[in-house]
Formats: C-alpha cells, structure tokens, sequence
C-alpha cells in the first residue's frame, strides 16, 4: 500500500462521504478502489440509521415544527452516525439544489421530509426525483405553485424548474417559462388550513383537475395539451438538462466551479469531464449512480484532492467523524446542529432558492475563526477515541524526531498536502521540545500535549480548508 | 486625532423570536385591551404608565428611567404590508430591506461598506452572537462576530501563555502573502489575517475597561458589556449587533416575558448609564427591534405569531417620546386578527442612516421612505 494509494482513497471517502478515520482507509485499501466505489454506491447493502435512539434521548428534535433553530438536530446526527455516508451526501447535494427552507416554508417537519425524499430518489432516476419535487409540498409552496390557476398564471416553480433545478439560463425563452407554468397549473396542496390557533397539519400533493389549464402549449419547440409530467420529459430529453446536473455533480464532488448564476457566460472548468458526465446521465436513464460510478473512477476525480473548499456540513460532520465520541444524541446535540449555520451553512434554512454560494464564498472573518476553533477544539481533546488512535499510532512508532511527528500528523489527519512555508511552520512549532518520548506517564503526558498542539495548528491551515 | 468631533455609533438590539409588542408597550387605558387579553393581559395597577393611554412592561423599570430623562423613543405599528408571520422570513426582510424577493445582503453590510469602502478597519463593525446576522451579510466586506470578548480569538483552547504568542505568531506567518499561490488561498490567507488583527485588537478592550457600574449576571448583559468595553477602547468601531431572545411566547408568556424584559431593561440600563458614567454616551445610539408582533387576542395562555410590532430607540442623542401612530384594536382595522403596521420599518432605518450616521440611506434599504424626527 502506497501512500499514494492511500491519499486517493482518503480523497473518495471525503467526497463520497463525511471522510474515514485511518483504521477504516486500512480496511478499504484492502478490498481496492473500485470495490469501494461499488459498495459506497450501493448504499442498501447498508443498514439504514438507527432513527429510535434520537427518538428516545432527544424526543424535541424530532419534527420540531416551528421551533426556531431546532430543524438540523436529525439530520446532523443521521449525518455522524450513518453507514450510508454517500446517501447523505447526496441528500446533501440536492438540499442545495432544490433548495427549498423553513425561511418561508416554516416548519422543518416539511422541509425535513426533502431530505427523506433526497435520500430515497437522490441516486436513482433524476427524473424521478423531479417529478418528485415537483410534487413536493414545500417545493409547491416555497415556489407559489399553490398560486398557479389556470385562469391566473404564476410562474415562480416554472421558472425556476427551468433555471434552476434541470437547464440553466440560456436554454429556453420567457415563452417556454410561460407555457411550462401553465402545464403545472393545478399542481399544489392540502390542506391549507392556517396553522393557527391548532398547528401545522402534515401537507400532501394535490391535483385539482378543475383548476388546470387543458388548452394546448408549446414547449421547447414541441406542441401538444402538456401537463406538468410531459414537462420533465421533454426538458430531460435536452442535452441541456443532462449538461446541467453533469456540471452539478462536477461542482460537488469534484472541483469547485464558479457560482450557478454565472455558468451561462463562464465554460465549466474541465469542459470534457462535465461532458462525459452528461453523456453518461444521457445513456443510462439519467440514473445518477452510474453518473457517480463514472466520476468517482475516472482520473479527474482522482487528481481533484484538494480542489473544492469543504462546505461548513462537511466541516462538522468530517470534523466529528474522525475524532469520534458524538454518537450518542447527548444533551448539547442541538449545539453541535447549529455549527454548521455558525459557520454560514444553515441546514433547512438556505438562504435563497438559488442554495448555498460556494468555495471562496464560505470564508468570512466569523466564519473562518468558526470553523477552525469549532475543529481545533475537537483534535485537541486527546480523550476523543479518533484522537487517541492516532497518538497511540505515534507511541507505536516508539521515540521519534518533531519532524517525523509533523510528518506522521499530517499523514493522519489527510493524508494533507501542505506548502513548505507551512511545513517549516509546523516543525518550527514542535521542534524546542525535542523528540518526543513515550517511556513514561510524565513523557506520555508532555509528548501528548504537544500533539495536541500540533493537531490544533494544523487545522489552523488555510490547507485544511480543502476537502 | 485632531478633530473633537466624534463618530456617530448604532447599535442594533434584535429581540428574536417576535416580541409582543402589545404587552410590551401596553394599551392600558383601551378596554379592548383586556377583552382581548383574558389571559396575558396586564392589569392598569402594574403598567409603567407613560401618558394616560399607553404604559410600559411592569419589568421595564430601568428603561422607565431612561425614557423619564428624555432618551427613549418609541415607534408605534412597525413593520410592512403583506406580514408573512414566520419568524424566518420576517426576520430576513428585516435583516435585508426585501420583502418582496429573497435578498441574502444586509441593510448594515451595505452600511458597513459605506463607511469603510477601502476596508481600513476590520473592527468598523462588531456582531455579538455566534454567527453572522444575514443584516451584516455582504460579501468582501469583514465584520467581527464575537461569541464571548473574553474569550474571543482563534484557538481558544491554546491557554498557556508562551504557547499561545507563538502559535498565533505561526498562524500570522502561515496566512502570509506567497508567490505562486491561489486567488483563493490568498483571500483566505487575508481573511485569516484580518480575523488575527481583529482579535488581537480585541482582546485589549477589556483589559483597558473599569467601571462603577455593576451589569446584572446575564448573558445578554455580559455582550452589552462587552459593546461598552470595544466602544470605550476607541477602535473605531460604529456599528454594533447584539440579539436576545427567544421571545416566541406561544405559552406560558407571563412568566417567560417578565424574565426576557427584566434580563433585557436592566442589561441596557446599565449599558446606558456605564455610557454616561464614562462621558461615551452622546455619539450612541440604540436601535431594538423584533420580527414581529403578535396576535391581538391571546390563545388561553399566550400568543401566536401577528405583524405589526414596536420599535424603540435609546441615547441621549434621541428626541423622547412617541413616534407613529399606535395601531387600532378594533375588530374592524384587524387583519386576519391582528393590529396593522402603520408605520414601514425601512423610514426608521433611513433615519439613522441619514440623520444620525449621515449615510445615503436611498441604496440601502432601497428607496425612500418617510423619516421620523426622532434625533435631538
């Protein structure tokens, strides 16, 4: 096993999922690259999460409503715990796609229940999926299509659908927005009971036949008395569609591209990797698993590492994953859910439905010093199992230099790559205190408290940003 | 510095979860009223009566005081038409002066790039809460988000003195300009900078602080004493954000108001006379404000989500007294069971924007909308 071997296996783990601590990238190697691949994708082959521990220890998190602040609790527990890590992932990237929230919506129960659909359809059929928003309740509400009657036109869920969710600006005109909306005329939702003064009743789609729009439309240049189904087919048998997801998937899981709003005057980074990603959303009936499948073994992937800015989630979820010791739904998890909207990423509440800006846009002055402490303070606690897994790694290397203990460090926590202007930082920063020893309580004490140290500085680095 | 003429300072106050300002700036003297408040309402016998109509939250002693001396102003019926009456939208149009569209800039992200458009000072404006308030969101633009002042810095963990100069001396190197590296790692490599000086300057406040006046043990007047500490320091710093809640008082409102407004009117109280204490207080300003307000008619035991709220301002800078009209209780100028804005919160954020930070409020919040004389 090389340490190359292992770096890439490191880079799939973090991408196809929340990342995996040394003594699982040992497991993995053993099976191979593609085996892996394999068994990520096959998330049934998995047990789905344990929902009933949360349900038991921490009963308020569970479909809150409207309490404010108390949506994410779920979700970021489902997020640390799962053995379905690209199942989240993808539930994660489609959160920020059909991004939909509670800032309007209002009640995360709703909102929450996205995510369940995410995780059902979010590596299955596209099409599916999209019929399955479309049909959506808060898709429906957070998007007006409640108001769109076939006598009063509202185009806000057309638009968008269009924009947004399948082609990208650039792809059709106002009249296919137009006509598009009208065949989604009688798509909304019951009930419509004002939450007050006796609460939220759970939504379900409805059709209402008498409030659709039957007359015929022309849509992408094809003419006939569409409904809103016609409308994904027709929209997903445009390349355009297929291109649009492709530079998606490309955005997320690859390399970071410029914002969405700009992809219509800015050509996609890898020009021929978005394509053969499209391609393959075209020949396989836009099944997002062999899209992955694709990506995750070709060798753009593979010479990605490091090239997308982790997105606060990932930074918590990635964080908690390796350290270990927040599996249990402990009092504070609400705290722990809240990290992430502490660092810029707000789960269930995006801030628009454009979703979440990325790379560059995560980092601010607060958000930075968040994110750094909210990991620093996590590494730094040597009880944590992950933690002490890797100090026990390091006292099984017996007395070593500083420079060998940076070296093993860096290896542990990524493996990370880091500049020589921060490499001569790290060994300057343990190198007073000689080599560290193991041979005693006191010497095991001292030496692991200048790991500690170390761990700290080195997710200080701008490197560690990186996913 | 030259010039004895000193930079005006806002400090934003969000009550967050839709204070109800109905119970908070009590009608006492109207019977509808009470025949609308069988449960939360408060009895005339307790009210801080402040004319013969309307009177304050039994729990608002300390800011009686201030309105007795001439520096509290409050804004009756604020808010916008078409109230959406959830906490998250409500709070958003606030924060970002859209309630039509989904903005993500906010109306003091836009101010804080107006004072300072070339950046000088990472401290022009200072957040006290865990996060970024969408209010002061703005790409480019820094703001310092303190959790805690006397903890505030990059690896808090990191105790041991020594230690901590030279780990923090290491970061400031590792975030240094390099040749050869990405527009992203130098952003980052900036932000990071900026973020060090921010808490290097920081962290100096309180130490440079003393004062006779004692804040009450809370968490919300633990971050007002910390704003009175940055502002003491001279760091330039002319926005502040602080926010308490949650004031989302579905049930059990009596008890959970009396401790919010208690918390809350002694925390400013003291913020205001540790000011005055110090000769510091002519150039400040307060803004409070809430998401909204709520329901007319109470629900057997509090109240539900409604729309217009109130708005108070505080300084020695403000002209007292009662600003817009209070809405009407009748059944008839209800809508949808609530008393109406009257008053569109865009024409008090122009006013401080224009007649006390002398900013052009236009770009800000989007238009032009009617002041109010509220400034001495």
């Amino acid at each position: 096993m090389s340490n190359q071997d292992i770096a890439t296996m490191a880079h799939l783990l973090r991408r196809a999922g929340f990342g995996a601590s040394r003594d699982e990238l040992e497991g993995y190697l053993a099976k191979g690259y593609e085996a892996v691949v394999e068994e990520l994708l096959d998330t049934d082959a998995q047990p789905e999460s344990d929902r009933f521990t949360m349900m038991r220890f921490q009963p308020q998190y569970y479909k809150p409503g409207t309490i404010q602040g108390m949506g994410g609790a779920e979700w970021v527990h489902n997020m640390v715990n799962t053995k379905r890590p690209l199942e989240e992932k993808m539930a994660l990237f489609w959160h920020g796609i059909f991004a939909a929230g509670v800032s309007k919506v209002d009640h995360y129960d709703e909102v929450m229940s996205m995510v369940y659909k995410f995780r059902k359809y979010g590596l299955g059929d596209y099409r599916q999926l999209l019929l399955q928003m479309a049909k959506d309740p808060s898709m429906l509400y957070w998007l007006d299509n409640c108001e769109n009657h076939a006598d009063a036109v509202n185009e806000n869920w057309g638009r968008e659908l269009l924009e947004l969710f399948s082609m990208g600006v650039g792809n059709y005109t106002e009249v296919d927005v137009r006509e598009c909306s009208r065949a989604f005329t009688g798509w909304t939702f019951e009930p419509k009971l004002p939450r007050f003064p006796i609460g939220r009743f759970e939504w379900s789609f409805d059709y209402r036949e008498d409030d659709h729009d039957y007359t015929e439309k022309t849509f992408l240049g094809q003419t006939g008395n569409f409904d809103g189904d016609d409308i994904i087919r027709i929209i997903s048998e445009n390349p355009a569609c297929a291109g649009f997801i492709a530079r998606h998937l490309y955005n997320f899981f690859v390399a970071d591209e410029a914002q969405v709003p700009a992809w219509s005057v800015t050509p996609p980074r890898d020009p021929e990797a978005v394509d053969l990603l499209a391609n393959t959303l075209m020949n396989n009936n836009y099944d997002i698993r062999s899209a992955l499948r694709v990506l995750f073994n070709s060798e753009f992937f593979k010479d990605a590492r490091f090239e997308r800015l982790k997105n606060p989630t990932e930074v918590v979820i990635g964080a908690l994953r390796m350290v270990g010791g927040s599996e249990f739904p402990a009092p504070g998890i609400g705290e722990l859910a809240s990290q992430p909207k502490y660092m810029g990423q707000d789960l269930l509440n995006p801030p628009s439905v454009e979703g979440w800006h990325t790379g560059a846009e995560w980092i601010n002055s607060g958000s930075l010093m968040r994110r750094i402490n909210f990991t620093a303070e996590l590494v730094g606690d040597v009880s944590r199992p992950g933690i002490k897994n890797m100090v026990d790694r390091l006292i099984a290397k017996g007395d070593i230099s500083p420079e060998a203990v940076v070296d093993s460090c860096l290896d542990l926590m990524g493996p990370l790559e880091v500049n020589s202007a921060s490499l001569t930082e790290l060994n300057g920063f343990v190198a007073k205190g000689g080599d560290f020893a193991w041979n005693s309580e006191a010497d095991i004490e001292e030496s692991t408290s200048r790991v500690s140290a170390l761990l700290q500085l080195i997710v200080s680095l701008r490197e560690y940003q990186y996913a | 510095m030259t010039s004895t003429k000193k930079d005006p300072v806002i400090v934003v106050f969000q009550l967050s979860g839709g204070n109800d300002y109905l119970n908070t700036v009590i009608p006492y003297a109207d019977g509808l009223y009470y025949d609308n408040r069988p449960a939360v309402g408060i009895h005339e016998d307790r009210v801080i009566k402040l004319d013969d109509k309307v009177g304050l939250h039994p729990e608002m002693g300390p800011l009686g005081k201030v309105w007795d001396r001439g520096d509290m102003a409050i804004v009756h019926g604020i808010g916008y038409k078409n109230a959406p009456r959830s906490h998250f939208r409500s709070m958003d149009i606030w924060h970002t002066c859209e309630p039509d569209t989904l903005g993500t800039e906010g109306w003091l992200g836009r101010a804080t790039r107006d004072i300072d458009p070339n950046k000088e000072n990472v401290l022009t404006t200072v957040s006290f809460g865990p996060s970024l308030f969408r209010a002061l969101a703005l790409p480019g633009t820094p703001v310092a988000v303190v959790d805690d002042l006397d903890n505030y810095g990059l690896l808090p963990g990191i105790t041991e003195e020594a230690q901590r100069t030279e780990i923090l001396d290491r970061f400031a190197r590792m975030y240094s300009p390099a040749i050869g590296t990405s527009a992203v790692m130098d952003y980052m490599g900036q932000t990071g900078l900026d973020t060090l000086e921010g808490a290097d300057i920081l962290k100096e406040a309180p130490l440079m602080y003393s004062s006779n006046v004692e804040y009450p043990d809370t968490t919300i007047a633990k971050k007002l004493k910390g704003i009175a500490q940055v502002h003491m320091a001279n760091f330039g710093s002319r926005i502040f954000y602080v926010d308490h809640g949650s004031f989302d008082s579905h049930s059990n409102q009596l008890g959970m108001a009396d401790k919010l407004w208690k918390d809350v009117s002694e925390g400013l109280g003291a913020f205001l006379d540790d000011l005055r204490e110090h000769n510091v207080a002519d150039n400040v300003v307060v803004m409070m404000f809430t998401e909204f307000g709520r329901r007319t008619r109470d629900n057997g035991s509090g109240t539900d989500h409604g729309a217009a709220g109130g708005a108070f301002m505080f300084g020695e800078g403000i002209k007292g007294g009662q600003y817009a009209e209070f809405p009407s209780l009748e059944e008839k100028d209800l809508e949808q069971g609530d008393v109406i804005p009257n008053y569109d919160y865009r024409g008090l954020y122009s006013s401080i924007l224009e007649d006390w930070m002398a900013l052009d409020a236009k770009p800000i919040v989007g238009g032009t909308y009617e002041k109010l004389p509220i400034f001495s």
